[in-house]
C-alpha cells in the first residue's frame, strides 16, 4: 500500500456518529496545501470534520491523516497543527498572555522563547495592549482573536480555523483575512469554516461543500461550478453592441438565455457549454462585430455554488 | 545498564516529558489550591485541628491524660481522616481534575497541545496528590501539635524523647498513602463515569466492609494497607471493629509498595482510558 504524500490532509472513508446521530458519513477527501474552506449550513458537519482532523473526536470508521501523521502521535502532530476552535470558553481566571504562554510552555519551550512567541502572536492579532487582562473580561471579538493567537503562536504548518471571523469587527476581519492569506501563500494548510460566503470566496483556493454530514462537492471553486451541469453558467459580457451579441448567442444550441442588461451596455448569458460560448465570443471579437469591454462569470462563486448544491434545503448558514 | 539509564534520563524525549509534567502539575496545583470551590476540602482538612485546639484550650487546667489524648488522636486520624476527610476530599478533588475541565469546557486546550495524554494524566494526578497531601498533611500535623502542645514539657518529651515522632511519621505516611490510593481510584473512576456520586458511594461501602472478606479481596482496599500502619491500635469492639480489626497486618515495607502497585494499576487504567476520551462538551456535561 502506498503512503499518502506527506503534505496532504487525507480523510479516508471517515464516518462519525454521536450515538444514533450522524456527524459526517463516508467522507473521502484529499486536501492539498493552500486555503480550503468548509462551507455548509448549521449541522452539516463542518465542526465535526475539524474535530476529527484534530483528534478531539475519534472517527467511528475510517482514518484521518495530516501530512502523514495522526493525532495519536500528539507530540509531533500538534507541533504541526494549530486549531482555533469554536469553543468560546477558557480556563478560569486566565489572562490573554497566560493563555498563549501556557500553551507554548506545554510545547516544552523554555520560558524566554515562550515569552517571545507569545508577544509575537499577541502582536499579530493586535491584542498586546490587553494581554494582561483576564480573558473573561474580553469582548467577543477579542476572545476570538486570543484563540487565534493561541492557534498560531507556535507557527503551525496546518492551521484549522472554525468560524474564525465570527464576532470580529470589519477592521479585525480584514486583518485576519490578510493573515490567513499570507499563511496560505507560504504553502501551508489553512482550513477555514465560515458562513460568510463572500469572504470565503475571496480567500479560498478550494471549497468543500457539506450538507447533512455528506460532502456534496469539493475542489477549486471554478471546477466545482463547472461540474454543476444542471445549472447553466452565467456570464456577464459588457460590450458595445449587446443586441448583436444576444442574437448570435441565441443561435447556439447550448444557450439557455441571453438577457440585455438594464443599462443597455451588456448581456447576461446563461449557457450549458461555457467552452463553446467562449469560442463563439472569440470569433465575434476577431470579426470586429462587437467591441468587448469585460467578460466576467456571474455565478462562479461560493455563494452560487452553495445555492445550487444545497440551496434552502440546507437550512440556515 | 547504568549507562543506559543515564542516556535515557538525559534523552530529549524524557526531558520534554518531564518539562511538560512539571508545567501541568504546577498549573493544576495552583488551580486546586486557590479555588473557592475547594473551600470545603480545607474545612475537612482543618476542622479536626480546630476542634482539638478548642479542646486543648479548655483542658489547660484539667486533668486529661496523654494516653487518653493519644488514643483520641489515633481515632481522629484513622476514623475521621482516613475514612471520611481524605476519602471525600480526594473524591471531590480527583474526580474534578478532568470532569472540571469538561464542565468548564477547557479540556480541549490540553488535548490540542503536543502532550501525550499519559503525561497529562500523571501531571494532574501529581498535582492532586500534592494538593491533598499539603492540606491533609498540614491538618494532621496541626492536630498533633495541638493535641500534645498543651501538655507542655511532657508533650515535648513524648515527641522528642518518646514515641511521638514515630507516631507522627506514621500518621503522615498514612495521610500520603491515603491520598495516593484514593486519588488514583477516583481519577480512574472520573474517566469512566460522569457522576462520581454512585461509584464514590460504592468505594466508600467497599472500604467499610472489605474487612470481612477474604485476604485477597481485602488487599484491593486502601484502608487495608493503612490500618496496619496505625501506631496506636483502636478499640476492637462493637461496630467499630469493622473499621479497626486488622486480621493480617502488613508491615510498612509491604504496605507502601502494596499501595503503590494498586495506585499504579489505577493510573495505567486511567492512561489507557484517556486515549478514547473525546471532546464533545454539549453531550458530556
Amino acid at each position: 500500500m502506498t503512503q499518502p504524500p506527506s503534505d496532504l490532509i487525507v480523510f479516508d472513508n471517515v464516518s462519525k456518529f454521536y450515538g444514533d446521530v450522524l456527524g459526517v458519513n463516508k467522507v473521502n477527501l484529499t486536501i492539498a496545501p493552500g486555503i480550503t474552506s468548509l462551507v455548509g449550513p448549521n449541522g452539516s458537519g463542518k465542526t465535526t470534520l475539524m474535530n476529527l482532523l484534530t483528534g478531539l473526536v475519534l472517527p467511528t470508521q475510517g482514518s484521518v491523516t495530516v501530512c502523514g501523521l495522526t493525532s495519536k502521535d500528539p507530540e509531533r502532530f500538534f507541533k504541526m497543527v494549530g486549531y482555533c476552535s469554536q469553543f468560546d470558553s477558557f480556563p478560569k481566571g486566565i489572562t490573554g498572555y497566560e493563555l498563549v504562554n501556557s500553551s507554548l510552555l506545554l510545547h516544552g519551550l523554555g520560558g524566554r522563547q515562550a515569552h517571545d512567541l507569545t508577544v509575537e502572536a499577541l502582536q499579530r492579532v493586535n491584542l498586546l495592549d490587553a494581554a494582561n487582562r483576564k480573558v473573561a473580561g474580553y469582548s467577543k471579538g477579542m476572545r476570538q482573536r486570543i484563540r487565534l493567537a493561541q492557534a498560531i503562536a507556535h507557527h503551525p504548518t496546518v492551521l484549522i480555523l472554525d468560524e474564525p471571523l465570527n464576532g470580529l469587527d470589519p477592521m479585525a476581519r480584514a486583518e485576519s483575512i490578510a493573515l490567513f492569506q499570507s499563511i496560505g501563500k507560504q504553502g501551508l494548510h489553512v482550513i477555514i469554516s465560515s458562513h460568510i460566503l463572500h469572504e470565503v470566496d475571496r480567500i479560498s483556493d478550494r471549497v468543500v461543500l457539506l450538507s447533512s454530514g455528506y460532502v456534496v462537492a469539493e475542489g477549486a471553486i471554478h471546477s466545482v461550478r463547472t461540474e454543476v451541469k444542471e445549472h447553466p453558467m452565467q456570464i456577464m459580457v459588457r460590450c458595445s453592441n449587446p443586441s448583436a451579441l444576444a442574437s448570435r448567442v441565441f443561435a447556439l444550441d447550448h444557450a439557455v438565455e441571453a438577457k440585455i442588461h438594464t443599462d443597455g451596455k451588456g448581456v447576461l448569458v446563461r449557457t450549458c457549454d461555457i467552452e463553446k460560448f467562449y469560442l463563439l465570443l472569440n470569433q465575434i471579437v476577431v470579426s470586429g462585430e462587437v467591441d468587448v469591454e469585460a467578460v466576467a462569470p456571474a455565478d462562479d462563486d461560493v455563494n452560487s455554488i452553495y445555492q445550487y448544491l444545497i440551496g434552502n434545503d440546507g437550512g440556515s448558514i | 545498564m547504568t549507562e543506559a539509564v543515564k542516556r535515557f534520563a538525559a534523552s530529549a524525549e524524557w526531558h520534554k516529558w518531564w518539562t511538560q509534567f512539571r508545567v501541568i502539575a504546577a498549573r493544576e496545583y495552583h488551580r486546586n489550591v486557590f479555588t473557592k470551590r475547594g473551600l470545603w476540602i480545607y474545612f475537612l482538612a482543618f476542622a479536626p485541628a480546630a476542634i482539638i485546639l478548642m479542646h486543648a484550650l479548655n483542658e489547660l487546667d484539667s486533668n486529661c491524660t496523654m494516653s487518653e489524648d493519644t488514643k483520641i488522636l489515633s481515632g481522629i486520624i484513622m476514623l475521621f481522616y482516613v475514612r471520611l476527610g481524605i476519602f471525600f476530599g480526594c473524591l471531590g478533588l480527583f474526580t474534578w481534575l478532568f470532569r472540571g475541565e469538561i464542565v468548564q469546557k477547557s479540556l480541549h486546550y490540553y488535548f490540542l497541545a503536543p502532550v501525550r495524554r499519559e503525561v497529562l494524566v500523571l501531571g494532574k494526578f501529581a498535582a492532586g496528590v500534592l494538593t491533598s497531601v499539603t492540606l491533609f498533611g498540614a491538618g494532621v500535623l496541626l492536630c498533633y501539635i495541638f493535641m500534645y502542645g498543651h501538655f507542655g514539657v511532657a508533650g515535648q518529651n513524648f515527641t522528642f524523647d518518646g514515641p511521638g515522632l514515630g507516631h507522627l511519621r506514621n500518621y503522615l505516611a498514612i495521610t500520603v498513602l491515603a491520598c495516593v490510593g484514593y486519588g488514583a481510584i477516583f481519577l480512574a473512576l472520573s474517566l469512566v463515569v460522569k457522576n462520581p456520586i454512585i461509584p464514590g458511594t460504592m468505594v466508600f461501602m467497599w472500604e467499610a466492609i472489605s474487612g470481612v472478606f477474604p485476604d485477597i479481596l481485602q488487599k484491593m482496599s486502601v484502608t487495608f494497607y493503612l490500618k496496619s500502619l496505625a501506631p496506636v491500635p483502636l478499640k476492637e469492639e462493637g461496630i467499630l471493629a469493622l473499621f479497626t480489626v486488622v486480621p493480617d497486618p502488613v508491615p510498612l515495607w509491604l504496605a507502601i509498595p502494596g499501595m503503590a502497585v494498586m495506585a499504579a494499576v489505577m493510573l495505567v487504567f486511567a492512561c489507557w482510558r484517556i486515549q478514547s476520551v473525546e471532546v464533545t462538551y454539549s453531550t458530556s456535561d
